[in-house]
């Protein structure tokens, strides 16, 4: 092995600076793909549980065509397909389409999970007690479907997180498309990648550390004694 | 630019085998990998775990996409020009071993311990314990999850496009540059990738309820 790895380069405060611009993008971009694919989920779940048949087949049929193609795929047909129909965005706003309309895919299945393992005793002495079907849903089934869902939309947003660096085929602002243009203006990819793989597993591992944090915070544990 | 003729579909369709050949070898190369990583992750020895362990999480904390960037332009560092078909090939069963080692490793321990140790004490050593009483009894148990997860690397494969191996989306985007029918071209894409998938999905699902129902009693 003669390689001689040039870290130099990339890390001027140019090249650096442009990595971590690209950071903030995509740390932006999946927090605004996890808020509103959690919105659209528990909207989606909700019908997918109790909506009507009509509704519910739609929901079912969106879930399963969504899961079961690529999301590259996924992201030409909103970026190149949509404005031959003449429904076009810039690719900032394509990304963010793209990543809301897969993440909620995935999210309503686990939102449906967790509202499912939720007894239906909970909701009927809810209606018993007189509130509507929706305050019994929003007061006493979510908050308790909300902490057998943390665990999994905390594996779930990360991989959004993750599946964000395939927009920059679109070429979006994110970490992905500024690692590419770092490395072909220092024509050192390799170092490149080995810096942005390390922020990508930093970032990750922080997701995870915040998730464990709000879990913690919001659902502390019962002392049984 | 010209228009899109029925041998451009058929042109498509027949970019599948790309497809559907870099998902079976990605899986053969990813189950090899796999394997190691869950019995390294069940192993008594903690450094051994420890390695397991740290792979996963590198491979599961980081981008596919970028996984395989690394492989491909990795081979400038022992001086070989990796072309895309080994950079894919090998790119994405590294990211499968760690997927599966996981899934694997979960299979492993679901196998009561008891059955471990009485392989032990009849003095079976560790391999035969390992591939004689305890992987066939976990099998049963990973059939369900290791079929869904070739839902994911199917999917996945349409990552190799990016680095212009040809195959079903980069067919896609070769035929969509010389006729301009994005909607058209991508639409068909998406719908074969389903027809590949969706039957995957399926079956899991219903291998998962079959096993369920097993385990109810």
């Amino acid at each position: 092995m003669n390689y001689i790895f040039q870290f130099g380069e990339i890390l001027k405060p140019v090249n650096l600076d442009e990595l971590l611009w690209g950071m903030l993008y995509t740390l932006r971009l999946s927090a605004i793909s996890m808020v509103l694919s959690l919105v659209f989920a528990i909207l989606g779940a909700l019908v997918r549980t109790s909506g009507p048949k009509w509704a519910q087949a739609i929901v079912i049929a969106y879930v399963e065509i969504i899961r079961n193609t690529p999301f590259l795929v996924q992201i030409f047909m909103i970026f190149f397909g949509l404005p031959t129909v003449g429904l076009s965005f810039d690719a900032n706003t394509a990304a963010v389409i793209a990543m809301v309309l897969n993440g909620s895919a995935y999210t309503i299945e686990i939102v449906r999970a967790g509202i499912e393992s939720i007894t239906h005793g909970q909701m009927e002495a809810a209606r018993a007690l007189g509130l509507h079907t929706l305050q019994s849903f929003r007061l006493v089934v979510l908050p308790q479907a909300l902490k057998v869902m943390l665990a999994p939309l905390g594996s779930q947003f990360i991989l959004l997180m993750l599946n964000s660096s395939i927009v920059s085929v679109v070429s979006a602002d994110e970490l992905m498309a500024a690692a590419q243009d770092v490395q072909s203006r220092t024509f050192r990819p390799f170092e490149t990648y080995i810096i942005v793989f390390v922020i990508y597993f930093v970032v990750s591992m922080l997701f995870q550390a915040a998730f464990a944090l709000i879990d913690r915070w919001a659902f502390p544990r019962v002392e049984h004694r | 630019m010209r228009t899109l003729t029925f041998t451009d579909i058929e042109f498509l369709v027949l970019a599948v085998r790309w497809t559907l050949l870099l998902s079976a070898l990605a899986f053969a190369g990813g189950a090899v990998v796999g394997i190691t990583i869950a019995l390294m992750r069940t192993a008594q020895h903690r450094p051994q775990r420890y390695l397991a362990i740290a792979y996963i999480r590198l491979f599961q904390g980081t981008p596919l996409l970028l996984q395989l960037f690394l492989v491909f332009f990795g081979g400038d560092m022992i001086g070989v020009a990796v072309d895309p078909w080994i950079a894919a090939m090998l790119g994405l069963s590294l990211n499968a071993g760690a997927f599966l080692g996981e899934i694997w490793r979960g299979a492993i321990q679901g196998v009561s311990k008891g059955q471990l140790e009485a392989a032990r004490s009849l003095g079976l050593h560790y391999l035969p314990t390992m591939f004689k009483i305890v992987l066939p009894q976990a099998l049963r148990l990973a059939v369900a999850p290791t079929v869904g997860f070739l839902v994911n690397l199917v999917k996945s494969t349409s990552l190799a496009s990016i680095l212009g191996f040809v195959e079903l989306i980069r067919a896609g985007q070769l035929l969509n540059n010389a006729t301009f029918r994005p909607f058209v071209i991508f639409g068909t894409v998406a719908l074969i990738y389903f027809v590949i998938c969706w039957p995957l999905t399926v079956a899991s699902r219903r291998l998962e309820k079959r096993l369920a129902l097993a385990y109810r009693r």
